[in-house]
């Protein structure tokens, strides 16, 4: 009973990082830009955390820097496709590149650095619940800011009249631009509004979640979070639902090992990519459905008075 | 103010202009970088430009890097050609090695010198069979190629791990991660005695003009670009989406299967964790740079490769993080695909809207 409430704790803490990221992702996605640089967005603001979090002691600015840098990234990757017409897979694929190497070039001398012992936090009254307290309410803060998030979204995508000018602008920037609204500034926003979400999610990595640098240590946490909005068919609330699954099946290889099942450790590592190809390939079979839901102009540019 | 303006026709000086434009600014902000790091930026520009093509030995080992860049490279303009974004190569380099790997530790102190062949060919079937799960689950379920062929690269690394920490472990290797040395008879010849380039050279030259010939002299070549450019124009034309996307993926998966392949049984001699080098994710920038032409790739991988070797340099000399070459990689793509703007659009100079109409005032007033 015990195992299984720390399972579940694991779980969302897991799910956390890629609930943020995929959140982020979606807001762009939204807006029409497909953003492939996720991984490399995250591996550059992991750094910058892990730095600021080394330097100061403080874990805001740590997040903070981790959030700059992705909205900076991503407002470089913005002008490009936005502005510049550039093709959004490679550009975004020269984003990913580009923050492996940028990460890995500032990060060597942060290595062999270590982070102070986190504080724990927990919610007062409700931790001391059995079974439920240990499960849900011994959190670090970020778990529920993801929910309040997704929750903010959804409100902001649905009910608010911005939301509705950002889902126009993915849905058919033309319309959008012939009623007066300035489409790709619109977009940049929001690109840089989901490049700092992914890198708030980085800075949690580096920080929190396995709070060290190693390179690469996001480890295709942010390809599976673009999987993850395809999985949700671009809505909130199934994002933070996908995430905690995939945050599932990642704890259950670390619990299967603790459990001693006879199987190699890189066999059981395998599992979230295999379940990412696995849930692309359930979600995918239907191609009416998914050009139902995804928004009409993703990875199409747009160019005003062309 | 500047202002894009869509060209009549795409400039075809500026597309061959673009990859120039974009190695210059990537210089120049290499030049900064290096004396944003307190470092001689001529030196640094020595070890990247100079060193890695000083001599004969210099080339032998630039094309140890070249030969696996410009097989993936190749696969990867076929892909890309054709719209089906495979960027998955690095996976398919992986079982490219595992399969020649698997066939040379069949080899024996008294095989015939010919292994190398079914090495190869196992090497390219690993890269092949890599790439077809992408193609199956591209053609069947609809499922994305790009995150399912990036999927597979992390499986293909737990792969390898798994063979070379468990059954495919030396038992004389004192317990580390690697597997036997494959016998000498499976190591492919070396071009000239004192270098270590290999025939894997003449299997890349071959591959350019075999590329060549498939992409601009046949027919399923043309009936493959013309689905990438214009979807709709070849299926009315009869051509099949699906047998350009298993076409595709075949022969990329093939490809760099086989220049896993040839690292296997060439400059690495056994399977190590370390076997993958980022030649996959490299090859990418390699075919954009190259214009995804065969002549172009040549060319192209020779500059990656001369990005890898300065950047061991750099390493090694200037007491700088290897991973410089990925910062460089990451830019020249960047910088090139900001060029590439100019092939489609021309940069205006505009008055801005103001000036434009105070303009008008004063001419009407006058």
């Amino acid at each position: 009973m015990e195992a299984l409430a720390l399972l579940l704790a694991a779980t969302l803490n897991a799910g956390t990082v890629l609930a943020i990221a995929a959140l982020g992702l979606l807001i762009n996605e939204r807006a029409g830009i497909l953003n492939l640089g996720a991984e490399g967005m995250m591996l550059v603001a992991a750094i910058a955390g892990f730095a600021t979090a080394v330097h100061t002691g403080s874990d805001v600015l740590a997040f903070g820097a981790g959030a700059l840098a992705g909205a900076l990234l991503a407002a470089a990757f913005g002008a490009l496709v936005i502005w510049l017409n550039t093709n959004q897979y490679a550009t975004g694929l020269a984003l990913s590149l580009f923050g492996a190497g940028f990460s890995a070039f500032v990060g060597i001398r942060y290595t062999q650095e270590k982070l102070p012992e986190r504080a724990r936090f927990e919610i007062p009254g409700l931790a001391d619940l059995p079974f439920v307290g240990p499960a849900f309410f011994k959190q670090h803060p970020m778990v529920y800011l993801a929910i309040a998030l997704a929750m903010a979204l959804a409100w902001f995508l649905y009910r608010s009249r911005a939301g509705l000018v950002v889902r126009a602008v993915g849905e058919s920037p033309e319309s959008a631009h012939a009623l007066g609204y300035p489409v790709r500034r619109i977009r940049l926003a929001a690109v840089m509004a989901g490049g700092a979400l992914c890198g708030l999610a980085g800075a949690y990595v580096s920080v929190i979640y396995t709070p060290l640098w190693v390179e690469g240590m996001i480890a295709g946490k942010g390809w599976i979070a673009l999987a993850l909005t395809t999985f949700a068919t671009w809505r909130p609330a199934r994002v933070l639902l996908g995430a905690y699954l995939f945050g599932g099946v990642t704890m259950l290889q670390f619990h299967l090992q603790g459990e001693g099942v006879e199987v190699a450790s890189q066999l059981l590592t395998m599992l979230p990519y295999l379940a990412t190809v696995l849930v692309l390939v359930l979600i995918s079979r239907n191609p009416t459905w998914i050009r139902a839901n995804m928004p009409a102009s993703l990875g199409k540019p747009f160019f005003p008075g062309s | 103010m500047l202002k894009l303006e869509a060209r009549p026709q795409p400039s075809g000086l500026m597309s061959w202009a673009s990859p120039l434009l974009a190695l210059a600014l990537t210089v120049l902000i290499g030049i900064a970088l290096f004396m944003l790091l307190g470092k001689d930026p001529v030196r640094g520009l020595q070890l990247f430009f100079v060193e890695p093509v000083k001599d004969a030995r210099a080339w032998g080992e630039l094309s140890i890097k070249a030969v696996p860049l410009v097989l993936i490279a190749l696969g990867l303009a076929v892909c890309f050609r054709s719209n089906v974004w495979n960027i998955g190569a690095e996976g398919q380099f992986i079982l490219g090695a595992l399969g020649a790997g698997w066939m040379a530790m069949q080899a024996g102190p008294d095989s015939s010198r010919w292994i190398v062949l079914p090495i190869l060919l196992a090497g390219v079937l690993g890269g092949m069979l890599w790439a077809g799960i992408t193609a199956l689950l591209r053609d069947r379920f609809n499922a994305n190629e790009i995150l399912v062929s990036l999927m597979l690269v992390y499986v293909a690394e737990l792969l390898l791990g798994y063979l070379v920490y468990g059954p495919w472990k030396d038992p004389q290797g004192f317990n580390f991660p690697q597997t036997i040395t494959f016998a000498a008879a499976t190591k492919i010849p070396r071009l000239i005695d004192g270098l270590r380039a290999n025939i894997g050279v003449l299997i890349a030259l071959g591959a350019v003009v075999a590329a060549w010939l498939f992409l601009f002299r046949t027919y399923a070549g043309f009936q493959l670009q013309v689905g990438g450019l214009a979807p709709l124009a070849a299926r009315y034309a009869g051509f099949s989406s699906r047998g350009a996307l298993w076409t595709a993926l075949l022969l990329s998966g093939g490809a760099a299967g086989l220049a896993g392949a040839l690292e296997a049984v060439g400059p690495l001699g056994q399977l190590t964790p370390h076997v993958p080098a980022g030649y996959g994710f490299a090859a990418i920038i390699v075919a954009f740079v190259g214009r995804l032409h065969p002549g172009g790739i040549a060319l192209s991988a020779i500059l990656m490769s001369m990005f890898f070797i300065g950047g061991e340099l750099a390493q090694s000399r200037l007491g700088l993080p290897k991973s410089i070459t990925g910062v460089f990689q990451g830019l020249l793509l960047f910088s090139l695909l900001a060029c590439d703007t100019l092939i489609h659009y021309r940069l205006r100079w505009q008055r801005g809207a103001r000036a434009a109409a105070a303009a008008a005032t004063a001419q009407r007033s006058a």
